[in-house]
């Protein structure tokens, strides 16, 4: 496999350094990369799972709306930011592996370069407030 | 091919006795196979290669790996510029917005220089690089875009079965010296797999770069990992800083080389040096 372009290696060290939880997707949306925080809502280890295909990732985090209807992942801002290559944003609730239901708000971006080459997207995670 | 190496310093050239084994022009690389050359980094080293009894062609390739001064300051001194009868393409990377000519002529044109580049006697031809791959004459050149500070880029130069890659300027991990554990996560991985001769960014001691994150440039144990990682069979450090003398330069080489066992050959860039691949 070729290396990744370089903006997907430079977002990976950034993803690294933050405490915010960071998915990283490749431009076909196979989960690249998520960090450690992002390790924590998932209740698994990037080590461990290595790449996620979109179909194993979207469902490991059965995003619900508030009324509890699940939400397809065509309606989940990393995937919107994908297909539409423009940043999207959004609310929902997960189940994190702990059994636990959180909150989040999800802001996702495309990751495009100098040459407007479209590498994948990314997406930070934030908890509502009183969440931990 | 043959690999001569005319500018083996970074940042700004340097012009002392205690600086000289290893010299103190900037970034410069030529590559020979016969009658055939390009020309790596136009830094002060190229200027060497501007008379007519050194350089008897009448074309030239030139590639920048990106624009910052060290590698681009000599260019308005080599000599065959200025003659009309010279074609001279000039090969960079682009920015989204802004084109190589006009970032060039930054620099090429008053006050910086005496006269704009529109009015340099030459044949000048720009063209922008990428992610690119292109054959001049027998040498197949691929340029990737690598981690240091704007667009920059390394290049991989295939030769008659033989491979040089040339990342004078890269940083592969910031504020780490622990790269990722893998391949396809290393900045330039795909430039310096297997290469006969890696010439890489190795600044600074582990110590120095401590203080330097984000500067753009590679401890001495960042370029001897990455080469193990890449499986470059030749290493050369280059872009020396140039507040290390040649006594500073062999002492911490001598003590990395003591507390690191790699199974390839580790050296320093010299000025003036040839290596044949
Ligand atoms: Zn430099
Ligand atoms: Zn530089």
């Amino acid at each position: 496999m070729a290396a990744h372009d370089i903006e997907v290696i430079l977002s990976r060290q950034l993803a690294d350094c933050l405490s915010l939880p960071i998915f990283i997707v490749g431009p076909k949306g196979t989960l690249l990369f998520y960090n450690e925080p992002a390790e924590q809502i998932l209740g698994k280890r990037f080590e461990h799972t290595g790449v996620l295909e979109v179909d194993e990732w979207s469902k490991l985090f059965r995003p619900q709306d508030d009324k509890g209807n699940t939400i397809p992942p065509e309606n989940l801002p990393l995937v919107n930011a994908l297909n539409k290559r423009k940043p999207a944003a959004g609310s929902f609730w997960i189940n994190s592996l702990d059994g636990k239901s959180h909150k989040i708000t999800v802001t996702a971006y495309p990751i495009i370069g100098r040459a407007r080459k479209f590498s994948g997207a990314l997406a930070i995670f934030w908890k509502e407030e009183g969440e931990v | 091919m043959k690999v001569r190496l005319h500018g083996t310093r970074g940042s700004y050239p340097t012009s002392n006795r205690e600086n000289e084994y290893f010299g103190g022009a900037t970034s410069c690389v030529e590559l020979i196979n016969g009658t055939e050359r390009i020309i790596l980094d136009a830094g002060t080293g190229i200027i060497a290669l501007g008379s007519e009894e050194y350089y008897k062609n009448k074309e030239f390739n030139i590639l920048l790996t990106h624009l910052h001064m060290d590698h681009i300051q000599g260019l308005g001194f080599f000599g065959h510029l200025f003659n009309p009868n010279n074609k001279i393409n000039i090969y960079g990377p682009s920015t989204t917005y802004e084109s190589l000519y006009s970032r060039l002529n930054r620099y090429l044109s008053p006050p910086l220089f005496p006269i704009p580049f529109r009015d340099v006697p030459g044949n000048i031809e720009i063209k922008e690089v990428l992610n690119t791959e292109l054959i001049i004459g027998s040498f197949k050149i691929t340029s990737n875009f690598i981690v240091h500070p704007g667009p920059t880029v390394g290049y991989r130069v295939e030769n008659q079965g033989k491979v040089l890659t040339y990342i004078p300027d890269h940083e592969p991990i910031m504020g780490s010296m622990e790269m990722f554990d893998d391949d396809d996560w290393l900045s330039g991985f795909d430039l310096a797999k297997d290469a006969d001769l890696l010439l890489h960014d190795a600044q600074y001691t582990s110590k120095e770069y401590s203080s330097k994150v984000g500067w753009g440039h590679s401890s001495m144990e960042h370029a001897a990992e990455f080469a193990h990682r890449t499986g470059a069979k030749h290493l050369l450090m280059t872009h020396h800083d140039p507040l290390h003398t040649d006594e500073i330069k062999k002492r911490d080489f001598g003590e990395f080389m003591d507390n690191h066992d790699y199974d390839f050959e580790i050296g320093l860039a010299v000025q003036g040096s040839e290596i044949q691949l």
